[in-house]
């Protein structure tokens, strides 16, 4: 077996790794949005637990990745590869953490007594999620146009989380007694934000996937929050 | 036969036009300063290669610049060396071989005729694959070349073979042994002994032709330390096979491929996001 055949299917293994991986995360987030929305504290713990199995994929995707590195030094869209996945990595765990974030929240909502979210929250977890999908989508077809409407779409969350505060504000003037309740929403946008933040990431890796530039902070987007 | 390095050629090689060709060359250093050219040592143009009928390069358009590690990569056969030898015309000591076209050095076309071969190969070293030192003693290596040109005195020469070597990084390994024979240091002190004779005549350009594909990856990453350490005052153009070397220490790479330039860039561009898909199934492994 030659040394290009075994980078190959090397790559191929953490091409399939890395798919696992974010199928793991996608589905905390839906589950997450679910546990708050449904008010389901069993279905919230679940996603806490499993936290740590994304953690360890991520551990053992990164180890395959400097593994690769190593043994097989690879250049050009090889490199580019290995570098995109390494840090798509690490963005999918964060995305884990945040869904395990909310679910915090949705457990901490159903112990203080529900209230009514007072921002549109499930818009902004929308769109969240179909940032993360598609930021995915294109980095399995290689679409750095698809990215780029990754890219684009943080805006439109980044809108909704800035109004937010003004709305939380509102609630907690007209009702002060709820304010602990209300504060803890602020961290539910806030990680919902943090979400549309990582999927960009993963959208700006994988334009420098296949184009070889990296656009972070450039190209006149305006800057992110 | 010694045709290692650019001080051996001058005793097979004397010949051109003595001074006039020496003159034109010395002073091209400073017309190249004024006339904006100065940040490329070497240029070349349309530069064709014939072993007799068959033809090895072609049009080779080329730019090397001053006090830069040029890597010259490509499959075997390409034209990679071939190319290199040009620059030193290293190829005229064979039966025919021509080249065709023009490689500046300084601006000066060092194909003409009225170029001086002795002060061409002064000012070019070369290193080649194998080490080849001379079969003489260590500090007769450095000597004999810095005698032909400089006809220094006693205590001149001592102070240059002291310093050729020094920049070679090989004085404290042979500082004892000056008089022991080239041959009996190992093959990393021979190549670094080669280098420290091609330096010893104060060249300005070094051509290395795969200069470590015989020696060990110690003695390999010596070599490499060196041509790193040696940028600052020679412009260094290096073929090489391996890849991982050509990223590690080259600022600029070329990749050759079947007598043509297909990718000439930045190292880190080159080896990131090269421009050109032959290059990219090149350098990933998926041909050559």
């Amino acid at each position: 077996m030659t040394a290009k055949y075994r980078l190959q299917r090397e790559v191929e293994k953490i091409k399939t790794e890395l798919l696992l991986l974010s199928g793991k995360v996608e589905r905390a987030i839906d589950q997450a949005i679910k546990a708050l929305e449904n008010r389901d504290r069993e279905l919230a713990r679940t996603i806490i637990e499993r936290d740590e199995e994304i953690d360890t994929a991520e551990v053992d995707l990164e180890e395959a990745c400097l593994k690769i590195l190593a043994l097989h030094q690879p250049v050009a869209s090889d490199l580019r590869f290995m570098v995109a996945v390494l840090k798509i990595n690490s963005d999918l765990e964060r995305i884990g953490d945040l869904a395990a974030s909310i679910a915090e929240r949705a457990i901490f909502q159903i112990d203080h007594g529900c209230i009514e979210i007072p921002f549109p929250y499930r818009e902004m977890a929308g769109k969240a999620q179909w940032m993360v999908r598609s930021a995915l989508d294109a980095f399995v077809t290689l679409s750095p146009s698809l990215a780029q409407k990754v890219r684009d779409a943080d805006d439109e969350v980044d809108a909704i989380h800035r109004e937010m505060y003004f709305k939380i504000l509102a609630k907690v003037k007209e009702n002060p007694d709820r304010a602990e309740a209300l504060i803890n929403l602020i961290g539910l946008s806030r990680a919902l934000e943090r979400m549309a933040d990582q999927a960009t990431n993963i959208a700006e890796d994988v334009i420098y996937l296949v184009e070889g530039e990296i656009v972070r902070h450039h190209h006149g987007q305006p800057p992110r929050s | 036969m010694m045709t290692a390095t650019t001080s051996s050629l001058t005793l097979d090689l004397r010949g051109g036009l003595g001074n006039e060709g020496a003159r034109a060359l010395s002073v091209t250093g400073a017309k190249a300063a004024t006339d904006g050219l100065s940040e490329m040592k070497i240029r070349a143009r349309n530069l064709s290669f014939f072993y007799g009928d068959h033809q090895a390069l072609y049009d080779n358009d080329l730019d090397v610049r001053t006090g830069k590690v040029t890597a010259v990569i490509g499959p075997s056969g390409c034209g990679k060396s071939t190319h290199l030898r040009v620059y030193n015309r290293i190829f005229q000591l064979y039966r025919d071989q021509r080249a065709q076209g023009e490689v500046l050095l300084d601006g000066v076309n060092v194909l003409s005729p009225s170029v001086d071969l002795i002060e061409l190969r002064r000012r070019v070293g070369m290193i080649f694959q194998k080490p080849t030192p001379f079969p003489m003693s260590v500090f007769e290596n450095l000597a004999y070349g810095i005698r032909i040109h400089y006809k220094p005195s006693r205590s001149e020469l001592h102070d240059r073979v002291e310093a050729s070597l020094k920049s070679a990084a090989l004085w404290d390994e042979v500082m004892d042994k000056l008089h022991k024979p080239g041959t009996a240091l190992s093959g990393g002190q021979q190549q670094r002994l080669c280098i420290a004779r091609a330096i010893a005549v104060e060249p300005e350009v070094l051509l290395m032709d795969e200069p470590t594909s015989a020696i060990d990856p110690v003695a390999t990453a010596r070599i490499e330390e060196l041509v790193v350490s040696l940028k600052d005052k020679y412009t260094i153009v290096i073929v090489t096979h391996n890849l991982q070397q050509a990223a590690r220490i080259s600022d600029y790479t070329a990749f050759f491929y079947q007598g043509r330039i297909v990718e000439m860039g930045l190292t880190q561009q080159v080896f990131t996001k090269p421009k050109n898909q032959q290059t990219e199934d090149y350098i990933t492994g998926r041909f050559g």
